[in-house]
């Protein structure tokens, strides 16, 4: 089944001049239990895609669905109670000032019984490695734990599709790190549907699948190594190649017969053995 | 401006059950002309650190209410504190501190969020304004021209910019605003607090492009508080590390790297390079670089040479 389904979605912001892009005849598959990157430059659309699958946008044309539920203001709840977002900035995401009622706070909302929203605390702060954080003041949390407490927060809806909006683009490497293992495991353990949306290259290899937008439109997709092979046309929609990627071009540029990866092991083996091989001849 | 800073400390909330000993005996020199990194994780002490050097923390005996306390009989005292930046005593309560934020300038972290005026000129023109001393004038012509200057030095058009609404603008270029608004007075030292975070990959790059473009002419110190250690390696005269309030190693990119795990035991990351020179190392090969992308190509394709 698909957990999410564009297709030919129409999509223009209604503000004159407020985004250099229109959507037109968009088509996007999510399988379930899928992980998908989504990258793009700054205004590419990523966002727009993430705000269009939970109806905080709604298409001018087109049909979008989330596991066959047609997207329509009539099943806009039930939607969402499908697809959760996590946003960039962990402030704007807090609600209450103790972790435990910020967690309860879309639960609550949707009137579960109370027995219930308790199970689901516990296992959303279990899922993020945050219990000892229950009754800790939000305020005086990191960035990374905030960031994990909006995750939590989401995850007590129970939501089967899971968005992250840039949402480690504002934390330190100890935090994108704590975000990005937690977001993996949920994939894998929960069968959580994943669409990532990043700058990071780094992180859009850990996809199963990829893909680059441009001005509104789909304008790659593969694997992460797939993408990354074509790098000039990468650079072409304003993006670059990972570090390691352009450490490898350049070596192969300078003779070496490097091929491309984005392992470090594997790269150093090869110029380990490009170096010994120069030696014997 | 050179900064020099001996025996600093600071604690926030001192007193109460929150506190927090941010510094611990700090002891750092930076000399003008430098373009110079600091590192460390969250709550390792850089902003405290940074937050001082142009007097928005300050040290007690600069305020006007401290009085100096008698030392208990038989207790040595701490050693004072020192804080200089060039010609300014930040120890001194008679300071000129609005003259010394004048000279050193300060871009806060997502400094976009703080563009507040209807346009790009008006907004920057606010720190030009803001700074004036008392009697000192700026005629609409000057304050026009030294706009502009800061616009195009971002890499803006300053003349296309100038009428436009900063909410209109990208990501990237609001935050080129932003750090227009604070050199348009002409610092001579600019402290940036992660500037290119959460731009995507080109515009991290063009910020880092227009540093330097900065340094040298326009502000002759650069100070960057970064979390990226490849941006510290590849533009960095010498960088500092935090670990908790005290700074654990100050050196030259080149020789920082080269204690690698030193970093990695403080729990930080190291340079995609740093890293292929251990695995190489592992495998037998020294590479010796400086750790820049270019510099680390160029010797592993000379050992090629070297060897074929």
């Amino acid at each position: 089944m698909h957990a999410i389904e564009f297709r030919n979605v129409d999509f223009a912001y209604s503000e004159e001049g407020q985004r250099d892009f229109r959507i037109r005849q968009l088509n996007f598959t999510v399988e379930e239990g899928e992980f998908v990157a989504v990258l793009g430059h700054n205004g590419s659309g990523k966002s727009t895609l993430a705000r269009l699958t939970n109806g905080i946008l709604i298409p001018d044309g087109g049909e979008i669905r989330v596991f066959d539920t047609l997207l329509t203001e009539k099943h806009l709840f039930d939607v969402r109670k499908d697809v959760g977002v996590v946003f960039q900035n962990p402030d704007n995401q807090t609600v209450a000032s103790i972790v435990e009622d910020d967690v309860a706070f879309g639960a609550e909302n949707v009137a579960l019984p109370r027995e219930e929203i308790g199970r689901r605390i516990d296992f959303a702060l279990h899922a993020v490695g945050m219990e000892e954080y229950r009754h800790a003041t939000v305020a005086r949390l990191s960035g990374g734990q905030k960031q994990r407490i909006a995750i939590a927060g989401v995850l007590a809806l129970k939501p089967r599709v899971m968005i992250l909006d840039e949402s480690t683009a504002m934390l330190d490497p100890r935090g994108r790190r704590e975000i990005i293992d937690v977001v993996l495991r949920l994939n894998k353990e929960e069968k959580i549907t994943v669409v990532l949306i990043t700058h990071f290259m780094e992180e859009a290899l850990l996809a199963d699948r990829a893909v680059v937008m441009n001005r509104g439109e789909i304008v790659m997709e593969g694997t992460p190594a797939e993408i990354f092979e074509r790098h000039e046309e990468l650079l072409t929609y304003n993006l670059t190649l990972p570090r390691i990627g352009t450490i490898c071009k350049r070596l192969r540029e300078g003779g070496m017969s490097v091929t491309d990866t984005l392992d470090i092991a594997s790269l150093a083996d090869e110029i380990a053995s490009n170096l010994k091989g120069g030696n014997a001849s | 401006m050179r900064i020099q800073c001996e025996h600093l400390s600071y604690t926030y909330n001192a007193g109460s059950p929150f506190a927090v000993n941010a510094l611990r005996d700090v002891s750092l020199t930076i000399e003008e002309g430098e373009f110079f990194g600091i590192l460390g994780h969250t709550g390792s002490g850089k902003s405290t650190f940074v937050q001082h050097l142009n007097g928005l923390l300050r040290l007690p005996s600069s305020l006007k209410k401290y009085k100096p306390k008698k030392p208990k009989k038989g207790e040595t005292p701490p050693p004072a504190p020192v804080l200089r930046v060039g010609d300014y005593d930040l120890t001194d309560k008679k300071t000129d501190f609005r003259a010394l934020r004048k000279k050193v300038g300060m871009v806060f972290q997502y400094p976009e969020y703080q563009l507040f005026a209807e346009t790009v000129e008006k907004d920057v023109a606010f720190g030009l304004k803001n700074f004036l001393q008392k009697g000192e004038k700026l005629s609409e012509e000057e304050i026009k021209s030294a706009v502009s200057d800061a616009l195009s030095i971002v890499g803006l058009d300053g003349r296309e910019m100038a009428v436009r609404s900063p909410f209109d603008l990208s990501g990237g270029q609001k935050r080129r605003v932003a750090i227009a608004g604070v050199i348009v007075t002409k610092p001579e030292i600019l402290i940036l607090d992660e500037p290119a975070a959460g731009l995507d990959p080109l515009g991290k790059r063009e910020v880092m492009e227009l540093l330097h473009n900065i340094h040298g002419d326009w502000c002759k110190t650069v100070l960057i508080v970064s979390h990226d250690m490849d941006e510290i390696a590849e533009n960095c005269t010498r960088a500092a590390v935090f670990s908790e309030g005290t700074v654990a190693m100050c050196a030259p990119p080149a020789e920082l790297f080269k204690n690698a795990e030193a970093l990695l035991s403080l729990g930080l990351d190291i340079p995609l390079t740093a890293k292929l020179v251990l695995a190489l190392k592992e495998r037998g090969i020294d590479v010796d670089c400086d750790y820049t992308t270019e510099d680390f190509i160029a010797k592993v394709l000379a050992l090629k040479g070297g060897r074929a």
